[in-house]
């Protein structure tokens, strides 16, 4: 049986999900509305700006559902903007969010635009070759609680971790051909 | 190896627009009000497009004091413009931390023959097209992120249209040649043959297409998002209108709803006046801005 994977598609690089989840065999809902998220059995925050995808999950209510979800054991996968939106705190910032993550997460963190890289990461979760992982006006995590998994660092920065069913990343796996990561999220469908 | 400001990370930044509109602003308090609206970026400048046609002379790159004034009150990406050919403007902006450059037609060209050389600098670049050639030219030369010109500072959307459609079955065109075509459509169109052979293959401009020019209700966003575009700018449409705030909530909601009618119906209700138009026959080719660019 194929897995149903919702990608949130308000805002932002949710069709480059789309892609690679199809790509590892998923069948895949793009997420608008809150029916959108009936019957699916994870779900995606993509990359975009935070504050306009947090003002886009006031309407009809969908972020309070995602909410249900996520506190109900539903697994869910943020990347950047979706890192920023699981976080329970935000560095000052009182912008809107999903407050399901035990993190503090800083915006912008490594600077504006033209700061933005692309590196290799070593994330042994994944195995001994490094990850190739591209950071755009990226957050990190200041700080996370005890019961926070740290799967990868750069420079002494938190940018990659997992909270039970929960998994965020500062970095955008979406735009690379290496699918690890979403192969490491699609396990933990399985596992749930 | 860590690599920064490269092809990937700048066309990257265009990727997480995608779905979003971007807003002109001219002043600290409008960013403010774009950014609270739901906007993903905003694009700073001196004067917006229907007052740049209305006052005349000539429209330079934005006082740095304006652009650093913005850029302290949001928290989003914030762009800013360049005059065609005017690559020391696009250092000063880089300088500044401008997120992204709009080598843009809509200020008075510096350079009547020759576009900026777009590889040569860090920060990324997006640039306007009427039609595949243009939009294949400046990707050549090395812009990350494309928009439709349309006819910036009318509030009137057909050119907009007109540009979207002529890419789009430009770009079919291309996809249904045999290989030994190829060759003379990318003699024909002025463009790089490797680009030429990208489209070809896969149908698709190989980064990012927002629409701009002369949107100015949510229902023209919804046109434009269901014609292929992957964003919205929005120039004079939002604080040239009767209520920018309800205009501009209005239009960030309608370019993710673009194809839910019944919401779009909800949404478009009750936003006050919208900006008066222009119809574009009633402009000499002189005024027309979408005419700059080579």
């Amino acid at each position: 049986m194929k897995k149903r994977v919702g990608v949130l598609a308000l805002q932002g690089a949710f069709r480059e999900h789309r892609q690679v989840l199809e790509k590892l065999g998923c069948d895949v809902t793009e997420v608008r509305r809150t029916s959108d998220l009936d019957g699916i059995q994870g779900l995606i925050i993509p990359g975009g700006e935070s504050t306009t995808i947090g003002k886009l999950l006031r309407i009809d209510e969908i972020g309070e559902r995602i909410k249900e979800l996520g506190a109900k054991d539903m697994p869910i996968f943020g990347t950047c903007a979706g890192m920023i939106l699981l976080s329970k705190t935000i560095v000052d910032s009182d912008q809107y969010r999903l407050n399901l993550m035990d993190t503090v997460v800083e915006r912008n963190a490594f600077g504006r635009q033209v700061a933005s890289f692309e590196t290799d990461l070593q994330v042994p979760a994944l195995g001994v070759n490094p990850l190739r992982a591209v950071f755009i006006r990226a957050p990190y995590l200041k700080e996370v609680a005890p019961n926070v998994g740290i799967l990868a660092e750069y420079n002494g920065k938190i940018v990659f971790v997992r909270q039970g069913n929960l998994l965020a990343s500062a970095f955008h796996p979406e735009l690379t051909s290496d699918n690890r990561v979403h192969q490491y999220f699609l396990n933990m469908i399985d596992e749930h | 190896m860590t690599d920064v400001g490269s092809f990937k990370v700048k066309t990257g930044l265009a990727e997480m627009l995608k779905g979003g509109v971007i807003m002109d602003v001219t002043t600290p308090e409008q960013a403010i009000i774009a950014e609270e609206a739901g906007a993903c970026a905003v694009m700073a400048l001196e004067r917006v497009p229907s007052d740049i046609r209305a006052e005349g002379g000539v429209a330079r790159m934005a006082d740095p004091s304006i652009i650093k004034n913005i850029m302290a009150v949001v928290s989003i990406p914030v762009m800013a413009k360049a005059r065609i050919g005017h690559f020391v403007e696009a250092r000063i902006l880089e300088a500044l931390g401008a997120d992204y450059i709009d080598e843009s037609e809509v200020l008075t060209p510096a350079d009547d023959s020759y576009h900026i050389n777009k590889h040569d600098f860090k920060v990324p670049f997006v640039c306007g097209c009427r039609n595949l050639g243009e939009a294949l030219r400046r990707i050549g030369e090395g812009a990350a992120m494309i928009r439709t010109k349309g006819e910036p500072g009318t509030g009137n959307v057909v050119e907009a249209v007109r540009h979207m459609r002529t890419v789009m079955s430009e770009m079919r065109a291309l996809t249904l040649m045999p290989q030994e075509e190829l060759m003379t459509a990318a003699k024909d169109m002025g463009a790089p043959y490797d680009l030429v052979l990208y489209v070809a293959e896969h149908g698709k401009l190989p980064v990012v297409n927002f629409a701009a020019g002369g949107i100015a209700t949510p229902a023209d966003a919804a046109l434009m998002m269901q014609l292929g575009v992957d964003g919205i700018f929005v120039g004079s449409g939002i604080f040239k209108s009767g209520d920018p705030k309800a205009r501009a909530k209005a239009i960030v909601m309608a370019t993710t709803h673009y194809k839910d009618a019944k919401l779009l119906a909800e949404i478009s209700k009750d936003l006050g006046q919208p900006m008066s138009g222009i119809e574009i026959s009633t402009l000499t080719e002189s005024q027309r801005m979408q005419e700059r660019g080579w």
